[in-house]
């Protein structure tokens, strides 16, 4: 019932998020630009011409009419079409979708377990000089840019090393195992920066639950220790840090930008960034947001598993 | 005394000489001093002081439980004769899962939220190798032991589906689960309503008797202490002042610092025209802070340069010891605070009242989930008196202040009238005369002083604003009225951070006063202070009344502070007015079944036992209040059918004195009349 | 009369320190604080004064020396023009730390404005900023500055422009939440029962509370706005050339590590990442400060 409730409530408040975001993408695409057709022709283009290329996109009609047949179009799948390739833009986006997945997955799977263990491990040191180092060093692999992550680590492992190729790009018709190893280094950016985010996460919840009240009643039990810890402290530590991860997915398969176009992926953030470059308007419309419905669900799904995982929610409080 | 290293193997817990302290930024923090007491087998010893005295860092001794910066500089803790701190790792947990058991306050947080009851008990018996099946019966018994009456479902709830008494009635079931040998409870009542706290107090009580385990109460609330304890030690800064027999401890005390505490306390139905509550001067010393001759010496009358010179040992004085050098001396202390106040003041009631407020109600929220926080409240305030509102928390009283500030706008159709002329209902919409008139002094002061103000710009501003001094002229009028509240002027560039709690609420009280209200509103003004601060704070209130000829309506839950302070006394319950009439009638009765269980459920510091009538379960949700009389479902003198069906009006039993039920008063009177004997309420002139 | 309680010896000097101070003396202990602080200085001090003191010309390459591995004479290097990569990276410092911080301070401000009227007025202005943080929060930082520089087109101002209005409604919602608990508190009742207007009690009542979470958010959204300007950099939305900027120089270059190159883009690339961290550090810093 209650569940439900929030369910409902989540499912809508997203719903004019997505809204509100069309909104923001329509204007970035087609509003801020003011003449779209100068936009694309540069400023020495002739007059007519501009004219003529508003005509044809149809950027000449009114703003409502011109968001109306936009968003009617996308939400049926037809993205238009891409000023670059001179085709529909939803087949790239599909391909670049699907690439994007890989790389995320790689990432993910490397990370979350990682991440996880090293702040619980920080935590239950804290103060000592391990879990100095691991907080410093996690919070300094999440703020670098991940251009710089990935150019030291292609220099290391790419060209020193010479242990993992430096293209992302595996030759056609590659296995699943080739195209992991393939992956490899391009994820280990990414890897970095969720690494100090979720780990921190980690260590600051089982900080706190480690002081609660809760904790101190199993330990006063008399409970072994690895009981305290498993039953009492990570059950409630962690329910934060798994929202977090799962908001996270929509990171690792947007934000990718960057890392996509530094070892030369096409994955979505690699095709926004050609799109972006090329001036290439509906392509870039579509791509940023497919990023943010992608987003959108992502939080979503980290609300919704955090509602049924904290029996607070799921069971509210009998009156 | 019982510090000798060797305790006899019958103690439950012997503490000797213990010395702890906490690390703070680099230094050692001093909490607890040469620290000694002993609590045989099947006694109920008490640990009481006020806040900051260390009293909870004992019980976290006692289980070896210390935050993180805390170590023991010296002395030793056996619990079962058995020395706590050189235990093995796994002797301990053997020993925390067999021997002693611990409950504190707060239950909601001292259970795991995302376990289920039943898990979080069975695992206690799991631990001693009892199967799953065995142990969820077991659970059920333990839980039907605490009175729980219907178990079963308790076991599969999330301890936030049960209110705060259920959590801490499942708390203590658990702690018993072990049949300890010591038994901790740190405060285990205090957040509790009152009538709540009375249940669980006397399922501990009843609990003593059926199981012999030893009892450490740990309580800043000396009535609670005298109920429940055979013996009591009097914390001070971290040293046992004093202890003794509570019954000797507490009708003859023999250290200054008791003598004061006792003095602090508005009880035995004394009231403001009885004279002002002494008080103890000075401050608690600041944690870690060295010391030279007795710890009490500077806030102590007897103090002389032996006192401040040696620092006194704990004297036998047969079977009972005191801290103090001059303890034959300690009860005639010299009083700190003088008795005599201003005669009090004469209420015009001819006159028209102040304050008129009719048919008011507030309803918050809209459609399904409507809360009638307030209902049909008629009251009247004259100029010069104080109105008492008591009830439980969820009773409305708070609602009922900021609605009259203005805080919150009543319903539409709620009438309040100042002067005869009605008044807006949010205080934008007031002219500055009504803004003026209506003022109000917080429960914490914290809250209510913005901490990034000094001093001197809280109550300047209220100055320039609602009495409108000129610049010029402002400085003196601070000055008298810092002066007014007893504040000293050096006060006056400080920031509230710096400041003891009892000086904030001076701080407050100077601003509510700056615009010369008519009417103050006191919402729990006490409550979070040391009853030392209350006392002081209580003849504060008194005297400005006394000087100003201001109105208060003082909201308190402590039925003690409301008496001596108010003329009339308001109970609400579920938004609805249940009484209200001279607080001498309320208290003596005949009075309506709820405010009898409100007072039935304050313990007596006298520790004598009087007729109860106890309440059932706690106040119903407003959202979907009981139908016909509001407190039926739990009023222990139900009629019949008429209390569900038929919502009873305020009938006047005396004149001035309305009560909402179907019992006619006079009957309310005979049914009260033999419990108004026994009860310790008779109205007593100080000595 | 007088009660002594209140006159007695009551907070001596040493209590009378305020919490300010305190905080200071926090600060100046963390070592976080004081290495992040160096950090930061030095390159301040090469934005400031770096031009005065390279050893060459940032802007003109030497054509008979492109390329050149680290020598005595170029510590870090030639690039492909032939300038050396030592002044540029001394210099590079400029540009990012005017945009940056500039950013940083536009968010800060429309951010605690917007903050303060949807935290204190609620209701309809409130939900409206809510939706609209969750709709900017739902797009990666760099794919909506790209989107937005793509259509203004880039300069160093629109891209002031384009990060500071971006971080406005994620530092509001800090600022917003900060002020929701203050709103909570008695003092704001006890000053609409002085009859204060609402300006006054935002500004003056809530506003000074609020100001240590609001610092610790920007010297956080300080870090993200330098990580943020050195990454539209490297993709080509950021700083332009000719500019010395790090993120434009490992654009240029990254291409060349390939072939033994390194030095065209490492120290850069160190010079990014030793100003993130510093700046970071600080933000540790100051947040662990505050927080206590």
């Amino acid at each position: 019932m209650n569940f439900f409730r929030v369910l409902c409530k989540r499912l809508l408040l997203s719903l004019i998020t997505l809204w509100l975001l069309s909104l923001l993408v329509f204007a970035g695409g087609q509003l801020l630009p003011g003449d779209v057709g100068r936009a694309i022709l540069g400023p020495l283009a002739d007059a007519r011409a501009v004219a003529n290329l508003d005509h044809q996109l149809g950027t000449d009609r009114p703003l409502l009419v011109q968001y109306w047949d936009w968003i009617s179009h996308f939400v049926t799948g037809d993205m238009s079409m891409s000023y670059l390739f001179r085709a529909p833009v939803a087949p790239f986006i599909a391909t670049a979708l699907m690439n994007s997945l890989k790389l995320a997955a790689v990432a993910f799977i490397l990370v979350v377990p990682l991440s996880i263990f090293g702040g619980v491990w920080a935590a239950l040191h804290v103060g000592r000089a391990l879990d100095r180092i691991i907080s410093v060093a996690g919070l300094s692999a999440t703020v670098l840019p991940e251009f710089v992550t990935g150019i030291v680590l292609i220099m290391i492992f790419g060209v020193w090393l010479d242990w993992l190729p430096i293209g992302a790009t595996w030759p056609e018709g590659s296995g699943p195992l080739t195209q992991i190893y393939y992956l490899i280094l391009p994820s280990l950016p990414l890897v970095l920066v969720l690494f100090g985010y979720i780990a921190r996460m980690a260590r600051a919840g089982t900080i706190e639950a480690l002081d609660a009240d809760y904790t101190r009643t199993a330990v006063l039990k008399g409970l072994p220790r690895r009981v305290v810890l498993w039953r009492h402290v990570l059950r409630n530590a962690l329910l934060p840090t798994i929202t977090v991860i799962a908001t996270q997915v929509g990171y690792l398969i947007g934000g990718l930008v960057v890392v996509e176009h530094l070892f030369h992926y096409q994955g979505i953030g690699g095709l926004i960034y050609t799109a972006a470059r090329g001036r290439d308007f509906p392509m870039l419309e579509a791509g940023v947001l497919t990023v943010g419905i992608i987003f959108t669900l992502s939080t979503l799904t980290a609300d919704l598993l955090y509602s049924a995982l904290n029996p607070r929610i799921r069971f509210g409080a009998v009156e | 005394m019982s510090a000798a290293p060797t305790a006899p193997a019958a103690d439950a817990l012997t503490v000797s000489d213990l010395e702890l302290a906490y690390r703070v930024r680099g230094h050692d923090r001093q909490v607890l001093r040469k620290l000694s007491f002993r609590i045989g087998r099947g006694e109920s010893y008490g640990l009481v002081g006020e806040s900051g005295c260390g009293k909870s860092t004992v019980a976290l001794a006692a289980v070896r439980y210390l935050p993180r910066n805390g170590r023991i500089r010296g002395g030793q803790v056996l619990v079962d004769g058995r020395d706590l701190f050189k235990l093995g790792d796994s002797d301990l947990r053997q020993l925390r899962a067999t021997t002693v058991s611990m409950v504190y306050q707060d239950p909601g947080r001292a259970l795991n939220p995302s376990l289920r009851i039943g898990r979080q008990m069975g695992e206690i018996f799991a631990l001693r190798g009892i199967g799953k099946a065995e142990a969820h019966d077991r659970a059920e018994a333990m839980l039907q032991r605490v009175r729980i009456a219907d178990p079963r479902p308790v076991l599969h709830r999330y301890p936030h589906q049960l209110s705060g008494g259920m959590q801490q009635r499942v708390a203590i079931a658990m702690a018993l689960s072990i049949e300890p040998k010591l038994l901790i409870l740190d405060e285990p009542t205090t957040g509790l309503d009152a009538t709540v706290e009375a249940e669980v107090l006397d399922l501990i009580a009843r609990l003593r008797g059926e199981i012999s385990t030893s009892v450490l109460f740990i309580s800043h609330n000396l009535a609670v202490i005298a109920r429940m304890c055979d013996r009591v030690g009097v914390l001070y800064a971290g040293t046992l002042v004093e202890e003794g027999a509570t019954r000797d401890l507490f009708n003859d005390p023999r250290h200054p610092y008791t003598v004061g505490l006792l003095r602090c306390l508005p009880r035995r139905g004394r009231r403001k025209d009885h004279g002002r509550l002494d008080t103890i001067p000075g401050f608690l010393p600041a944690p870690g802070s060295v010391m030279q001759g007795c710890i009490f010496a500077e806030r102590c009358a007897l103090a002389d340069d032996l006192c401040r010179r040696v620092e006194p040992d704990l004297v036998d004085l047969g079977g009972r010891h005191s801290r103090c050098h001059y303890h034959d001396k300690a009860p005639g202390l010299p009083r700190a605070t003088p008795s005599d106040m201003a005669a009090p003041l004469a209420i015009a009631r001819e006159q028209a009242p102040v304050l008129t407020v009719a048919n008011l109600a507030k309803t918050f929220g809209s459609g399904l989930h409507r809360v009638r926080a307030l209902s049909g409240v008629n009251l009247e305030l004259w100029s010069g008196e104080t109105l008492g509102l008591v009830g439980e928390s969820g009773s409305g009283k708070s609602t009922l202040a900021r609605v009259l500030l203005g805080l919150t706008a009543p319903d539409s159709d709620s009438r309040v009238e100042l002067d005869g002329k009605a008044l807006p209902g949010s205080t934008d919409d007031r002219n500055p005369e009504q803004v003026k008139a209506l003022q109000i002094v917080f429960q914490n002061p914290d809250s209510a002083l913005n901490r990034s103000h000094s001093v001197k710009g809280l109550i300047g501003r209220s100055l320039a604003k609602l009495a409108k001094v000129a610049r010029g002229d402002r400085m003196a009028r601070l000055v008298a009225l810092t002066r007014a509240v007893r504040l000293a002027d050096r006060y006056l560039s400080v920031r509230p951070r710096q400041l003891s709690g009892g000086l904030k609420q001076r701080v407050a009280i100077a601003r509510a006063f700056a615009g010369d209200p008519r009417i103050i509103v006191c919402d729990e003004p006490t409550s979070a202070l040391d009853v030392s601060v209350q006392a002081a704070i209580l003849n504060l209130l008194a005297d400005l009344q006394a000087e100003r000829r201001v109105s208060y309506i003082f909201i308190s839950h402590d039925l003690g502070t409301v008496r001596y302070l108010s003329d009339r006394i308001a109970v609400l319950y579920l938004g609805r007015l249940m009484e209200i009439g001279p607080a001498e009638s309320v208290f003596n009765g005949p009075h309506h079944p709820y405010t009898e269980a409100l007072l039935s459920a304050v313990p007596a510091i006298d520790g004598q036992s009087r007729e109860r009538i106890r309440l059932e379960g706690e106040i119903p949700s407003a959202i979907n209040p009981p139908s016909g009389c509001v407190f039926h479902t739990r009023c222990p003198r139900k009629l019949g059918e008429i209390c569900e069906l038929h919502e009873p009006p305020l009938l006047a039993s005396e004149p001035g004195h309305e009560i909402r039920c179907h019992i006619p008063a006079d009957v309310l009177a005979g049914l009260q009349h033999i419990a108004v004997d026994e009860k310790r309420f008779p109205s007593r002139l100080p000595k | 009369m007088s009660a002594p309680a209140e006159t007695a010896g009551a907070a001596d000097s040493s209590t009378l320190r305020t919490a300010r101070h305190d905080r200071l003396r926090l600060l100046l202990r963390s070592v976080t604080f004081l290495a992040g602080m160096a950090i930061v200085l030095f390159w301040v001090g090469c934005a400031l004064f770096g031009a005065r003191l390279v050893p060459y010309d940032p802007y003109s390459g030497d054509l008979l020396n492109t390329l050149g591995p680290p020598t005595a004479d170029n510590w870090f290097g030639t690039d492909q023009l032939g300038r050396d990569v030592f002044s540029r990276v001394i210099v590079g410092a400029r540009d990012i730390l005017t945009v940056a911080p500039l950013a940083t301070l536009l968010g800060t401000l429309l951010g605690t404005a917007l903050g303060l009227m949807a935290g204190y007025f609620r209701g309809v202005i409130d939900d409206v900023l809510s939706r609209i943080i969750d709709a900017v929060n739902a797009l990666p930082l760099i794919i909506i500055a790209l989107l937005a520089l793509v259509a203004l087109g880039t300069s160093n101002t629109t891209v002031v422009i384009v990060i500071g209005v971006i971080f406005a409604p994620i530092i509001a919602r800090t600022v917003r939440a900060a002020v929701l608990s203050e709103r909570e508190l008695d003092y704001v009742g006890a000053a609409r029962l002085r009859g204060e207007n609402a300006f006054y009690i935002m500004f003056i009542e809530i506003l000074p509370n609020i100001v240590p979470p609001i610092l610790v958010e920007t010297t956080v959204r300080l870090g993200y706005a330098i990580f943020t300007v050195a990454t539209l950099s490297f993709l080509g939305f950021g700083i332009q050339p000719p500019s010395a900027d790090w993120g434009l120089a490992i654009s240029d270059s990254y291409g060349l590590i390939d072939g033994g190159f390194w030095w065209t883009v490492l120290f850069d690339a160190f010079a990014i990442a030793s100003l993130v961290v510093g700046v970071n550090l600080v933000a540790d810093g100051v947040q662990s400060a505050f927080e206590t």
